[in-house]
């Protein structure tokens, strides 16, 4: 059962991390792409289905999005959660303001994210 | 092919491929554009965490060709770093990349040339799904003529992942530890630029509704369900957002 549930002795070989790649990875992410494709094939453009299928991928995609901002990965996660959190919110009002133009809310949160970093660790 | 049509059929189909090829091309130059670049620094960031994660370039390479997703790709260097096997590995990937199915569901009939568009076409513009190719797609893609849309997607999406392939290279050889503070504005990069561009993109109040529900929700089921955390909120959300918005539509019929 090596290699199934645990690396095992397979993970000191060169090609195990590649049969990782191919099979834990590509298959495992482009399959729902492929169903995508079959299951959408039949969807109608101005059907109610097909918004129901919108609002499903958008909640989705959005969900992710508050949990890289909530529960960031790597260094991030060291900020406070407020500060993450309002340099996002800062970002989106100029995102509005700024008749949507996505540049100007990404270097607003970035700009109010670094500038509380700094601010915080000089305090 | 003896019919009297014969020689004006391939006239048209050759004009057709001319077309092709220049939608192709628009799609890639559209590529060169400030989503490419802010997408382009997530996988800088990306690059930084796997080489600290001890994963080869060769490797860092593969995962980024072939997964194509970044958050995907995090938790397989994840799982590869912790030795797990390619069950709970796969498992894991899958369950993270369950959002490409409805994404690719809602761009089909977008994309689609009704009888005409090849399957084998479809499954491999699919492989660019990923929130930035999906959302500039369901933004813009409506505007250009459908016969259009396919080539330019894939143009588009073939570009751009080749633009950032290259560059997470180079910023593997490079940098061998990026600043704390880098590391961490590029993290907050991806999900700041996600949540401007997906309202961008929101056509209807039910797109809307639906993004304000996944924000609520996302949370909530990552404390409560961790693992289907997406899944449910992408369901529970997406339908609470549809039943919403069409009742304020047409009532209660």
């Amino acid at each position: 059962m090596d290699g199934l549930m645990s690396s095992g002795a397979y993970a000191d070989t060169w090609w195990w991390p590649f049969l990782m790649i191919l099979v834990a990875g590509w298959l495992a992410t482009d399959v729902w792409r492929w169903l995508g494709v079959f299951a959408g094939g039949r969807l109608r453009e101005d059907g109610e289905l097909l918004i129901w299928v919108r609002c499903v991928a958008t909640a989705l995609v959005a969900g992710l999005i508050s949990k890289l901002i909530l529960f960031p990965q790597g260094i991030l996660a060291e900020t406070p959660m407020w500060l993450r959190l309002a340099a996002t919110v800062f970002g989106f009002t100029a995102f509005l303001i700024s008749r949507q133009r996505v540049v100007v809310g990404v270097l607003v949160a970035e700009a109010f994210l670094l500038v509380g970093w700094t601010a915080l660790d000089l305090f | 092919m003896s019919s009297p049509n014969g020689a004006s059929e391939k006239q048209s189909e050759q004009s057709e491929a001319i077309s092709s090829r220049k939608w192709f091309a628009r799609g890639a130059r559209a590529a060169i554009s400030i989503p490419a670049f802010i997408l382009t620094a997530a996988f800088v960031g990306y690059a930084g965490l796997a080489r600290e994660t001890g994963l080869t370039l060769l490797e860092t390479l593969a995962m980024t060709g072939f997964i194509w997703a970044l958050p995907s790709v995090v938790v397989l260097t994840g799982a590869l770093s912790s030795g797990m096997g390619i069950v709970p590995a796969g498992i894991a990937v899958a369950l993270a990349s369950v959002r490409l199915m409805p994404m690719t569901m809602a761009l089909m009939p977008i994309i689609k040339v009704q009888g005409k568009t090849k399957n084998w076409q479809l499954l491999i513009a699919s492989h660019f799904v990923a929130v930035t190719a999906w959302v500039y797609a369901m933004k813009h893609l409506p505007e250009l003529p459908r016969e259009a849309r396919l080539p330019f997607f894939v143009g588009f999406g073939s570009s751009i992942s080749t633009f950032v392939f290259v560059l997470t290279g180079i910023a593997y050889l490079l940098v061998e530890r990026l600043p704390d503070v880098v590391a961490g504005a590029l993290f907050l990069l991806t999900p700041v630029y996600f949540l401007c561009s997906l309202w961008g993109a929101a056509r209807l109040n039910a797109d809307k509704a639906a993004m304000v529900a996944g924000l609520v929700l996302g949370p909530v089921f990552f404390i409560s369900l961790p693992g289907l955390d997406l899944l449910w909120t992408g369901l529970m959300g997406g339908t609470l957002a549809y039943l919403a918005t069409r009742i304020w539509r047409r009532g209660l019929s």
